[in-house]
């Protein structure tokens, strides 16, 4: 019987039983932030276990660094310093290696993992951050696990798991001018409820998998935590191999024959098949406090918890598109890669954002995006529409205490969580692609992309 | 890990779906490097009125005296989605909750409780409903839940139910494979060559 992609990693890893229906399988890669770095490495350190392999460790200051230009280890979130200095002092005992606040490479983990050619095709990556299956756009199996398991990896090389279930999501068809990657992740969880990937490995397929290139590939996998699903993961491709060739930790040469081997087979059987006919989507925006409540942006709100209503301030029934938006924001390792700052960029171009909107940031996803960015002039671009330029990081993803939006703003963000306060106390966040934002902005309302003409 | 056996409180009702671990304890709660000093931020957009001064909403259900020191919290579907962060967690127990019955949790966050000794059950919503201010007994050696008379089986993988039962560290029972996993890394080396990376200066 075929096997699945994921079948086959799991295979290659899984190093023996340990209990009934309990296997040990052997983890490659090992990120750390900020946020929980020092927490593990420090418990690892009190309790005398040492890091197993500390050449595969990794760690990141993406999520409490501040995004100022000229930032150092101060922080505008109260305490934050703390975090920083623990994780480089706990990092450096450790003996792993860490992309410090002032590295050139620095940015989110999972922008600079690919970039860095850490994260490779058959491997399994794990770090204690949910959106760790954004890597699985790279063929890896890469999840996101919580503080203890990055201890057990650390400490061990192995984490105990039970087999998940395995599920296929096949996009088929091309989608229409202005769909992305995140109207399609969006798309699949409004369908199917934001609990609906649990217990599973969700296999991405299909023509319009096929045919996003690396990043939009990553933003779709970023989504499958919202999906509630172990991890997402697609197939090596020929793209996969042109992305990482020649990326600093990527080997040499390319084991082509075993990353080849990886796909799918023709046979293999999933336990849950989903499809969705990639024509029939359109740009996806949120409307309330959970990313399976998502609508397409040209449609009209529907009947929804009445607390979501309450919190969020928008009556079922209405139109989205016009809704007045106070505050815009252009990053996350979802949307925060070249491609999406340029998507951004284009629709920008020679434009000013509405005298409304009190504040709009771009973060790029890391410092190579950034000064990818200004070489292509885009920073300018930006600054010119009325964005703030900043240095890369998690920054306003989420609302960690230090710089905020205004209390009780309406915020339209590239993202991928509008919980509620996700943002900040009583922020209310939509979600939606770069070019929904950047439509919007311009608004300074709720937009659809497709009917601003790119200048 | 303290072990865990059997667990008796009044099922106290948040049946709210997908609640998420950025409302069990939001970022700006979690100040320090450690794991404790969380319990104050528990739930702190629906607590308090404002959350700075620490004023009590007094419609929030844990607010509510028929709550005060309960061990047992009944939640909604997909409980514990979003960030991965084992604060949430870690500052469910500080605050004494010892178990959540749930129609389903998000599967970072329960294999989260796993790891803490805080049982996470999985019921049927219309069960977990019934169970609201009930006084609730979870026996974990029998796997099951009864209140009013009643009495529901629930699943758990078998690993997870020695180790809450013994309290035991996943981190020494592994360590107890260690002649395999070395034996695993010397062939995958050999294999698949281009995985091992060597620390660079
Ligand atoms: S950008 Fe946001 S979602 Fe991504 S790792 Fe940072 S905080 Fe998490």
């Amino acid at each position: 019987m075929g096997r699945t992609l994921f079948d086959k990693i799991w295979d290659t890893h899984r190093v023996a039983e340990a209990t009934a229906g309990v296997a040990l399988i052997a983890i490659d890669r090992i990120f750390l932030h900020e946020r929980t770095g020092a927490a593990a490495l420090k418990s690892m350190a009190a309790a005398g276990r040492p890091v197993h392999d500390p050449a595969r460790v990794f760690a990141v200051m993406d999520h409490i660094v501040d995004t100022r230009i000229g930032r150092d280890d101060q922080t505008l979130m109260p305490g934050g310093q703390a975090f920083i200095t623990e994780t480089r002092e706990a990092a450096l005992a450790a003996g792993i290696t860490l992309f410090d606040v002032t590295d050139r490479d620095q940015g989110i983990v999972h922008v600079i993992s690919p970039e860095q050619g850490i994260v490779l095709p058959g491997v399994t990556l794990v770090a204690p951050d949910s959106h760790t299956c954004t890597q699985g756009a790279f063929g890896a199996l890469a999840w996101g696990i919580g503080s203890s398991e990055a201890e057990h990896a650390m400490a061990t090389g192995v984490l105990r798991l039970v087999r998940p279930g395995t599920m296929r999501v096949t996009f088929t068809g091309a989608t229409q001018q202005g769909v992305t990657a995140k109207d399609m992740a969006l798309a699949l969880i409004s369908r199917h409820g934001a609990g609906g990937g649990a217990g599973h490995v969700v296999e991405f397929a299909g023509e319009a998998v096929r045919g996003l290139d690396m990043e939009g590939r990553m933003t779709l996998c970023n989504m499958a935590t919202e999906f509630s699903a172990m991890t997402g993961i697609i197939a090596p491709d020929a793209a996969t191999y042109a992305y990482l060739a020649g990326r600093p930790y990527a080997p040499a040469s390319f084991d082509a024959p075993h990353w080849s081997g990886l796909a799918s087979d023709p046979g293999a059987r999933f336990d849950r098949e989903i499809e969705i006919e990639g024509s029939t989507l359109a740009p996806m925006i949120s409307w309330g406090t959970s990313p399976e409540q998502a609508i397409p942006v040209d449609a009209r709100i529907p009947q929804g918890p009445p607390r979501v209503h309450e919190y969020i301030g928008l009556e079922a029934g209405q139109f989205i598109a016009g809704t007045p938006i106070d505050a815009a924001f252009i990053g996350s390792c979802t949307n925060s890669r070249l491609s999406d700052l340029r998507r951004a960029a284009a629709l920008l171009k020679g434009k000013r954002i509405a005298p409304s909107i009190r504040k709009a940031l771009v973060v790029p996803g890391s410092m190579a995006v950034k000064r990818a960015a200004e070489a292509e002039g885009l920073d300018q671009t930006f600054i010119a529409a009325g964005f703030e330029w900043r240095n890369s990081g998690c920054s306003l993803c989420f609302y960690a205490g230090g710089e905020g939006f205004e209390p009780g703003s309406r915020t339209i963000s590239s993202t991928n969580r509008n919980f509620e306060g996700r943002q900040g106390p009583g922020i209310r966040t939509h979600i939606a692609s770069p070019e929904v934002v950047a439509a919007s902005a311009l608004a300074g309302a709720i937009a659809d992309p497709r009917k601003v003409i790119a200048a | 890990m303290k072990p865990v056996s059997t667990i008796t409180s009044p099922g106290v009702p948040l049946l709210i779906d997908n609640i998420d671990t950025d409302t069990i304890i939001p970022s700006r709660e979690m100040r320090s490097t450690g794991r404790t000093g969380l319990a104050d931020g528990l739930f702190a957009p629906w607590r308090y009125t404002d959350a700075d001064k620490r004023i009590n909403d007094p419609s929030f259900v844990l607010n509510q005296r028929d709550a005060i020191g309960t061990r047992l919290l009944l939640g909604g579907a997909n409980f514990g989605c979003g960030s991965s962060r084992e604060h949430a967690v870690w500052a469910l127990a500080e605050f004494g909750i010892e178990a959540i019955i749930a129609p389903s949790f998000a599967p970072i966050f329960k294999s989260n409780c796993l790891r803490n000794g805080l049982l996470p059950v999985e019921l049927p919503e219309e069960v977990v409903r019934e169970l609201q201010w009930a006084m609730v007994t979870i026996d974990l050696p029998t796997q099951t839940v009864s209140a009013s008379g009643k009495t529901w089986h629930f699943a758990l993988d078998a690993e997870a139910k020695a180790m809450l039962l013994e309290g035991l560290d996943a981190i020494d029972l592994t360590l107890k494979h260690r002649e395999a996993i070395a034996a695993w890394t010397e062939a995958d080396r050999a294999a698949r060559p281009w995985v091992y990376l060597e620390k660079r200066a």
